[in-house]
C-alpha cells in the first residue's frame, strides 16, 4: 500500500478508572486473546502498510512490552517496520506530547523520511476491521485533502465523548463538533484519517508554529471549510473501548455469534503477541456456559456469560457471572463474582464475594499467591 | 569462523506407519498432540530451553506440514543469525544420490552441515516422543564422564524390558553390553534414542560406516563405537517420557494430559513448550454446552457435550453432539447430535450430523490388526463422514466418504474405508 501508518496510543482517560492505573488504553486486553492496539495494527498489516509508527506517552511501558517484537504483526522487515515513539528530550524540544498534533510534530522526521505518498492515522483504542485501501480509494476519488472514517452510533449519552459530524450529499464534512455537550446527530468520527503525507507535514508544521497541539480541534475543525474534508462511512462493527462501560460492552459483544464469526473466523485475521499458553483445561466440577475462555485457563467451577482472558485459574465451587477476568488471575475456591472486571494478575482469596451492585465493579486485589 | 559447542540433529523423516491413517499425509513428528502442539514441538522446545540454538531437522517422508510448521523457527526462538533451525531434506548429488536409508545414513549425508559449525558435540534426537529434558545436563554428564558417546536411558519395569533395546552399565555408568529386545534382560535401562556424540568420534564412525546399507545408529554406529573400544556411557533419565508411536500409546499420552494434576504438566512456567500458533482467538463455550475433564484448544466453539477428551484449535462441536474419550484435531467439525466414543479424528475432518462412532463389539481390524487396535476409531485428515452413519470399533477411515460406502449405514467393527488410492 502506498501509505505509512501512525497509531495514536498516547492518551489517558479517567473514564477507565483503575484499569488505566497500570497501562495505556491501547494496551487494554480485549476479547480474551488480544490487546486493543492489535486491531489497528492488524488492519495496517492486512492493508499492506509496511511501516507503522505508534505514538505513546501515558504508561507507555505496558505498550512497549506488548510491542517488544514486531514479528507478530509481520512488521519485522528491512523495508519499513514498527516504530514506537515516546516523548524524548532533544535540543529543540523538552516537552511531553502536548496533544495528538504535537505528538506527530515531535516525530515529523518519521514522515519526512518516508517516501509513501499517503498517511493512515488510526487510534489504538478501537475494535474494528477495516481495509484502509478502501478508504484511500475513496479519498482519491473524492479528491479530498483529509478523509475521516465515520460511523453511526446509537443516540445516547455516550455520544458526547466523540467528534460528531455532518456531511453533505457528496460526503464532504460540513460540521464537526468535538465532544459536544448536546450532539446534533449520531454520526461520529472513528478516529481514523487518511491524508496525503506532504499535506499532513504542512498542516502539522503550521499548527506547531502557532502553538496548536490537537489534531482534531486545531486541524480538522479549524480547516473544515478551507480544506476538502470528507467522511468515509464504516458500516461494519466498530467500538471504542475507552470507558469502563464501553470496555465491558465491547468484550461482551464477542459472546454474540456474528461478532465472533466476523473477528475470529472471517478473513483477515487479527494478530497478537504469542504467549505460548497451553490449551484451556476443564477439570471435574467445571460448568461453563455462554463464555469465552482463553488459552492457559484452568477451570474447576462455574462460569456464565463471562470472558476469561489468558491463564485464569478458577477454583472449586466458584461462581463467575457476567464478568470479565483479565490475564493471569487466580481465583480461590468458593468465590462468587458477578458484574465485575477483575484486574490482571490479581490473586483473589478463597471464599471472596465481589458483586457489582449498580454498574461494573473493578476488582483489584493483589494478595500473595502460592505458586506451584 | 563459526563455532557452536553442541548442535542438534533431529531425525524427523520417518512415516510412523503404526499411526495408520494419521500419518498417511504427514510425517509423524508433524502429527498434532495435546490440543495445540505437534509432536516435534517437544524436542524443539527442549533444544532451545537447553540452550541448543542450532538444530538440523532431517526430513524425508511427507515434509510439507513439517516445513510450514517450522518455517524459520520463530516460535522456538530458533530464528538466528548464526545457527538456528535448518531443514535438511535428502538432495541430489553428482554421484551416488540416494534417499536417507537409515538414521545414521541421514546424518552422514549432512556431514557438511555439521562441519560448518565446528561443534565439539553433536546431539542426535528423534521426533516422536513426548518429554521435557535438559540436554545441557546430559552434556555436562557426557563431559564429566569423559565419554565418546552418551546414550540417554530410562528405567522401565523389568517385565517390559524385553520390549526395548536395553543397555547394561557398570557402577560408573559405563556401558558393558547391549541387548536388543532380550528374552532375559540383564538390565531394565531402555535406550531412548537420544545420543550425545563427541564430534570427532561421530564423524569418524559415520565415514567408516558410509557404505553400510541402511546405516542405523542402534544397529551399526553405536555397535561400531562399542567394538572399537570407545567409552560409551548411559545417562539415566527419570522424568516423563512417552513414546507415541502407536495409536494406543498416542491416545493414552493425550488422555494423560486431562488428569487433574497430569504427570506431564504443560501448565508450569518453567520449561515451556512452544509451537506455531496459527489460531489465537479464545474458545467459545455455548449456553447448552457441557465440558468435563478435557482440554480444549484456541478458537474452538463448543455447543455440545465434551467429556474426557482432547480437542484441538479451531474445532466446532455442534449442538447435541457428544464427544467422549476422544482426540479431535485442528479445524474438524462434529455435526449435530453426533456421538463420538474413543475416536482419534485428524485435522479438518467433517463429521456429519447424527454420526455414531465406536459402537458394537471389539473385533480385530481385518486390514491392519496391529495398527487399528485398542477399540479406537481412527479418521485421517480432510476426511468426510456422511450424516447418519454408524461406525464400529477398531476401524479406520481416510478420504471423502459418502453414504454408499456404508452398507446399511454401518461400518462394522474391524472394517476400514481408505479412499483416494491411499495405501496406509
Amino acid at each position: 500500500m502506498r501509505a505509512v501508518g501512525i497509531i495514536l496510543a498516547g492518551g489517558n482517560n479517567q473514564r477507565m478508572r483503575e484499569l488505566s492505573n497500570k497501562r495505556a488504553i491501547a494496551a487494554m486486553p480485549v476479547a480474551g486473546s488480544y490487546r486493543s492496539i492489535d486491531f489497528s495494527l492488524s488492519n495496517m498489516t492486512n492493508s499492506g502498510i509496511q511501516k507503522v509508527a505508534v505514538l505513546t506517552q501515558y504508561n507507555s511501558r505496558s505498550l512497549n512490552e506488548h510491542l517488544s517484537s514486531s514479528k507478530w504483526w509481520d512488521f519485522g522487515r528491512k523495508q519499513g517496520g514498527l516504530f514506537v515513539f515516546t516523548p524524548t528530550i532533544t535540543v529543540g524540544n523538552n516537552f511531553w506530547f502536548r496533544g495528538t498534533a504535537d505528538a506527530i510534530a515531535q516525530n515529523l522526521d518519521f514522515l519526512k523520511k518516508s517516501h509513501e505518498p499517503y498517511v493512515v492515522i488510526a487510534s489504538g483504542d478501537c475494535v474494528y476491521k477495516l481495509d484502509y485501501n478502501r478508504v484511500l480509494e475513496y479519498h482519491i476519488e473524492k479528491k479530498a485533502d483529509i478523509t475521516v472514517v465515520c460511523t453511526e452510533v446509537p443516540q445516547g449519552d455516550d455520544i458526547g465523548r466523540f467528534g460528531v459530524l455532518r456531511m453533505n450529499e457528496d460526503g464532504r464534512i460540513t460540521d464537526f463538533e468535538e465532544k459536544p455537550v448536546a450532539a446534533s446527530g449520531n454520526t461520529i468520527s472513528a478516529g481514523i484519517y487518511v491524508i496525503r503525507r506532504r499535506q499532513l507535514i504542512e498542516l502539522i508544521e503550521k499548527a506547531a508554529a502557532e502553538d496548536r497541539y490537537d489534531f482534531v480541534q486545531d486541524i480538522l475543525v479549524r480547516y473544515k471549510n478551507l480544506k476538502r474534508i470528507y467522511g468515509y462511512r464504516l458500516d461494519t462493527y466498530w467500538s471504542n473501548i475507552s470507558t469502563v462501560e464501553a470496555y465491558y460492552r465491547t468484550n461482551m459483544d464477542f459472546l454474540k455469534p456474528d461478532v465472533r464469526d466476523y473477528f475470529f473466523r472471517q478473513y483477515p485475521d487479527v494478530y497478537s503477541r504469542i504467549e505460548d499458553m497451553p490449551p484451556a483445561k476443564y477439570n471435574p466440577g467445571a460448568a461453563v456456559r455462554n463464555s469465552l475462555v482463553s488459552a492457559g485457563c484452568i477451570i474447576n467451577g462455574t462460569v456464565e456469560n463471562s470472558v476469561l482472558f489468558k491463564k485464569v485459574f478458577v477454583g472449586e465451587n466458584c461462581v463467575i457471572k457476567n464478568s470479565i477476568i483479565l490475564n493471569d488471575v487466580y481465583i480461590g475456591d468458593n468465590t462468587y463474582i458477578e458484574n465485575c472486571i477483575v484486574e490482571s494478575r490479581d490473586t483473589i482469596r478463597a471464599n471472596s464475594h465481589h458483586v457489582g451492585e449498580d454498574g461494573i465493579k473493578i476488582v483489584v486485589e493483589t494478595n500473595e499467591r502460592y505458586v506451584l | 569462523m563459526l563455532k557452536k559447542e553442541m548442535i542438534a540433529m533431529l531425525l524427523a523423516g520417518g512415516q510412523g506407519s503404526r499411526l495408520g491413517v494419521l500419518t498417511s499425509k504427514v510425517a509423524k513428528p508433524a502429527v498434532t498432540f495435546g490440543g495445540k502442539y505437534r509432536i516435534i514441538d517437544f524436542p524443539l522446545s527442549n533444544c532451545i530451553n537447553s540452550g541448543v540454538d542450532t538444530v538440523g531437522v532431517l526430513t524425508q517422508y511427507q515434509p510439507l506440514r513439517l516445513n510450514t510448521h517450522i518455517g524459520i523457527g520463530i516460535p522456538w526462538d530458533l530464528d538466528r543469525n548464526i545457527g538456528g533451525v535448518s531443514i535438511l531434506p535428502p538432495y541430489e548429488k553428482s554421484t551416488d544420490t540416494e534417499w536417507y536409508t537409515g538414521t545414521a545414513n541421514a546424518i552422514y549425508q549432512n556431514l557438511t552441515y555439521m562441519e560448518m559449525f565446528n561443534p565439539e558435540y553433536v546431539l542426535i534426537l528423534g521426533g516422536d516422543h513426548i518429554y521435557k529434558m535438559d540436554y545441557e545436563v546430559m552434556l555436562d554428564f557426557h563431559k564429566a564422564s569423559g565419554a565418546a558417546v552418551s546414550i540417554a536411558v530410562m528405567p522401565v519395569p523389568w517385565e517390559e524390558a524385553s520390549r526395548f533395546g536395553v543397555v547394561v552399565a557398570d557402577e560408573n555408568s559405563r556401558i558393558t553390553e547391549f541387548q536388543e529386545k532380550p528374552k532375559e534382560p540383564k538390565s531394565n535401562l531402555a535406550s531412548m534414542g537420544i545420543y550425545i556424540f563427541t564430534w570427532s568420534v561421530l564423524r569418524e564412525a559415520l565415514i567408516a560406516n558410509a557404505s553400510v546399507p541402511g546405516c542405523d545408529f542402534g544397529k551399526h554406529v553405536i555397535p561400531y563405537c562399542f567394538d572399537k573400544g570407545e567409552k560409551l556411557v548411559a545417562y539415566e533419565y527419570n522424568g516423563y517420557w512417552k513414546d507415541v508411536g502407536t495409536l494406543s500409546s498416542y491416545w493414552e499420552a493425550n488422555m494423560e494430559l486431562i488428569d487433574i494434576i497430569p504427570e506431564f504438566n504443560l501448565y508450569e512456567e518453567f520449561w515451556k513448550i512452544y509451537t506455531s500458533s496459527e489460531i489465537i482467538p479464545p474458545q467459545y463455550i455455548a449456553e447448552d454446552a457441557k465440558i468435563e475433564k478435557s482440554i480444549i484448544g484456541d478458537g474452538t466453539e463448543i455447543y455440545g457435550e465434551v467429556r474426557s477428551s482432547v480437542i484441538g484449535a479451531g474445532v466446532t462441536i455442534k449442538p447435541g453432539a457428544v464427544v467422549r474419550d476422544s482426540i479431535i484435531m485442528k479445524g474438524t467439525v462434529i455435526g449435530e447430535n453426533a456421538v463420538i466414543d474413543r475416536a482419534i479424528i485428524a485435522e479438518n475432518v467433517t463429521v456429519g450430523d447424527a454420526v455414531v462412532m465406536g459402537i458394537g463389539e471389539e473385533v480385530p481390524n481385518r486390514f491392519k490388526p496391529g495398527v487399528y487396535a485398542g477399540g479406537l476409531v481412527t479418521i485421517g485428515e480432510n476426511s468426510v463422514i456422511p450424516s447418519d452413519v454408524k461406525i464400529g470399533k477398531n476401524t479406520a477411515i481416510s478420504g471423502i466418504t459418502g453414504p454408499e460406502d456404508y452398507p446399511e449405514g454401518i461400518l462394522e467393527s474391524g472394517e476400514s474405508i481408505i479412499k483416494d488410492g491411499d495405501v496406509v
